[in-house]
C-alpha cells in the first residue's frame, strides 16, 4: 500500500463533435478502470507508478490533445490531511476490506 | 523483499450478482450497483452461496491469476477457478520444497510457536489483571507465573535446533497455560471447572466448548488455506497424517488463545451458555446437546463480524477474515515475496 500513489485526475473532453461524445465515453471507461469517479469529470486513483503510466497511455490515445485536457494532481500526504469533503461522498477505501 | 499486499472482494448479500465491467467488477442487486471495484486492486474474488457472477467476470480472473472461490454459507470451501495460468501449482511446489526444506521449516515452526506463546501470555496477563481487580491476588500471581513460563519460552525459541526442540518449548507453555487456566473461569461457576486439558474425549463442560470452537476455526483455516490455494495437509509444525488438515492446525495455533479461549471465557463468564447446554454420555465424554451447539455456533458467528485490528492494516479486519488473511500472508511467504510469515499478534 505504501508504494501506491493517491492521484486525482480531472478530463476535460470537447463533445463539440460526434466524435468527442464518443472520447468522453472512453475517457470516463479509461479512468474508471483504475479508480473511481468523486465527481463529474474527477476521478481518485490509488495506484503504482506503473499503473499509473499504463493509465495514462490509454488516456492520451483516447484524447484529442487540441481539443481535450487531461490534468493529473499527485497528492502528496494521506487522504484524511489532503482532502476536505462537503456533501456527497461517495468515496470508497478499495485497499479497506471489501465486504459487500 | 515485501510486495503489496492485495484486496479480496467477499460478495455475501443474497441475490448479489457481479460481472465484469471493462477493468472494474461489477456488484449488483437487483439492478441497482454496490460497489465497482478496478480489477487492480484485487487479488482474489470470494463468492457466498445466494450470489451470482457473470461467466465473463470468472474467465477474466482465470486468465489475470485472479483467485475466485466459492465458499457455502458456513464459510467453508466449495470450489475456485482454475485459469491456464493460475499459478497454483507453482505456489504449491514452493509450498512443498519449503515442507522438504529443514531450515525453512524449522524458521515457520519457531514462528508458529512464537505467535502462539506470545498471545497466550498476552490472554493469562489480562486474566491476571482482572483477578488482581477482583482482589484474587494469589491467584493473579499464579497467573502471571504461567505468563513468565511463555516469555522464557519466547527467548528460547532462537536457539531450538531442531523442530522436536520447538515443540519441546511448545509442551512445555501449553502445560503451564492449561494449569492456570481454571483461574481464568471467573464467576465461581463449578460446573465449568476446568480439570486440564482433555479431548478426544473431553471429559467437562469447558473443554468440550473449547473443543467445539477449535473444530469451527480449524474448518474455517482449511477454508482459507484452500482458498488461497496452500494444501491444508502439509504442515510444518503438526506432523502429517492422512485426512489431518495439519498445516490448518499450525495456522490455527495462534488463534487459540487469544480468540477462541478468550471466546470461550467471554461465553461462561458472562453466563451466556449453561450447565444444560452440555450432556454427559457413558464413559464420561461431555459434549454439546443440540440446543447448545445451535447457540455457541451462533455466537461465535456473531464474533465472527467484529471488527478488530490488524497490526498490518491500516482498517479493521472482521475476525472472520482472519483465517484469510493469514493465509494469504503464509502463501506470500512460501512463495518468496515475504520474508517471514507475520503471524496474527493482536
Amino acid at each position: 500500500m505504501k508504494d501506491r500513489l493517491d492521484v486525482l485526475v480531472c478530463y476535460d473532453v470537447s463533445t463539440v463533435t460526434d466524435d468527442g461524445a464518443r472520447r468522453l465515453r472512453r475517457m470516463a471507461k479509461a479512468c474508471a478502470a483504475y479508480g473511481q469517479r468523486v465527481q463529474y469529470s474527477t476521478f481518485e486513483l490509488k495506484v503504482t507508478p506503473a499503473l499509473l503510466e499504463r493509465f495514462l497511455q490509454r488516456a492520451q490515445e483516447i484524447m484529442n490533445p487540441q481539443a481535450d485536457s487531461l490534468r493529473v494532481y499527485f497528492l502528496r500526504g494521506p487522504r484524511e490531511e489532503v482532502v476536505q469533503t462537503y456533501g456527497r461522498d461517495g468515496w470508497t477505501d478499495f485497499e479497506a476490506p471489501l465486504i459487500v | 523483499m515485501t510486495r503489496q499486499l492485495l484486496n479480496t472482494l467477499y460478495v455475501g448479500t443474497e441475490g448479489a450478482h457481479a460481472r465484469l465491467e471493462n477493468d472494474t467488477v461489477r456488484i449488483e442487486l437487483e439492478g441497482e450497483r454496490l460497489i465497482a471495484v478496478p480489477l487492480h486492486h484485487l487479488a482474489s474474488i470470494v463468492l457466498f452461496g445466494g450470489c451470482t457472477a457473470s461467466a465473463a467476470l470468472m474467465m477474466r480472473c482465470a486468465d489475470d491469476g485472479r483467485a475466485f472461490v466459492l465458499l457455502d454459507r458456513n464459510g467453508r470451501f466449495r470450489a475456485r477457478i482454475q485459469g491456464k495460468t493460475s499459478g497454483n501449482c507453482l505456489l504449491r511446489k514452493a509450498h512443498y520444497d519449503a515442507h522438504a526444506d529443514p531450515f525453512a521449516t524449522l524458521a515457520l515452526c519457531r514462528t508458529f510457536v512464537a505467535g502462539k506463546l506470545q498471545n497466550a501470555r498476552q490472554v493469562l496477563l489480562r486474566g491476571a489483571r482482572d483477578l488482581d481487580a477482583a482482589g484474587r491476588a494469589e491467584a493473579a500471581a499464579t497467573v502471571r507465573l504461567a505468563a513468565e513460563a511463555h516469555a522464557e519460552g519466547i527467548l528460547r525459541l532462537p536457539e531450538a535446533h531442531t523442530t522436536d526442540e520447538v515443540r519441546g518449548i511448545e509442551g512445555a507453555a501449553a502445560q503451564a497455560y492449561f494449569g492456570a487456566f481454571d483461574l481464568l473461569v471467573t464467576n465461581g461457576r463449578t460446573e465449568f471447572r476446568f480439570g486440564g486439558r482433555s479431548r478426544r474425549p473431553p471429559l467437562d463442560r469447558a473443554n468440550a466448548l473449547m473443543s467445539f470452537l477449535y473444530a469451527l476455526w480449524t474448518n474455517d483455516c482449511v477454508s482459507a488455506l484452500e482458498g488461497v490455494g496452500l494444501d491444508p495437509q502439509f504442515g510444518f509444525l503438526h506432523v502429517l497424517r492422512p485426512g489431518r488438515p495439519a498445516l490448518a492446525l499450525d495456522l490455527v495455533e495462534e488463534f487459540r488463545a487469544v480468540v477462541l479461549d478468550r471466546l470461550a471465557l467471554t461465553l461462561i463468564n458472562r453466563r451466556q451458555i449453561d450447565a444444560d447446554d452440555f450432556e454427559v454420555r457413558e464413559g464420561g465424554a461431555v459434549s454439546l446437546t443440540d440446543d447448545g451447539r445451535k447457540k455457541v455456533l451462533g455466537e461465535y458467528q456473531k464474533r465472527k463480524g467484529i471488527e478488530v485490528p490488524h497490526p498490518l492494516f491500516v482498517e479493521k479486519v472482521p475476525l472472520g477474515l482472519l483465517p484469510h488473511v493469514q493465509a494469504r500472508l503464509l502463501a506470500r511467504h512460501l512463495r518468496g515475496d515475504l520474508e517471514a510469515y507475520p503471524p496474527y499478534m493482536p
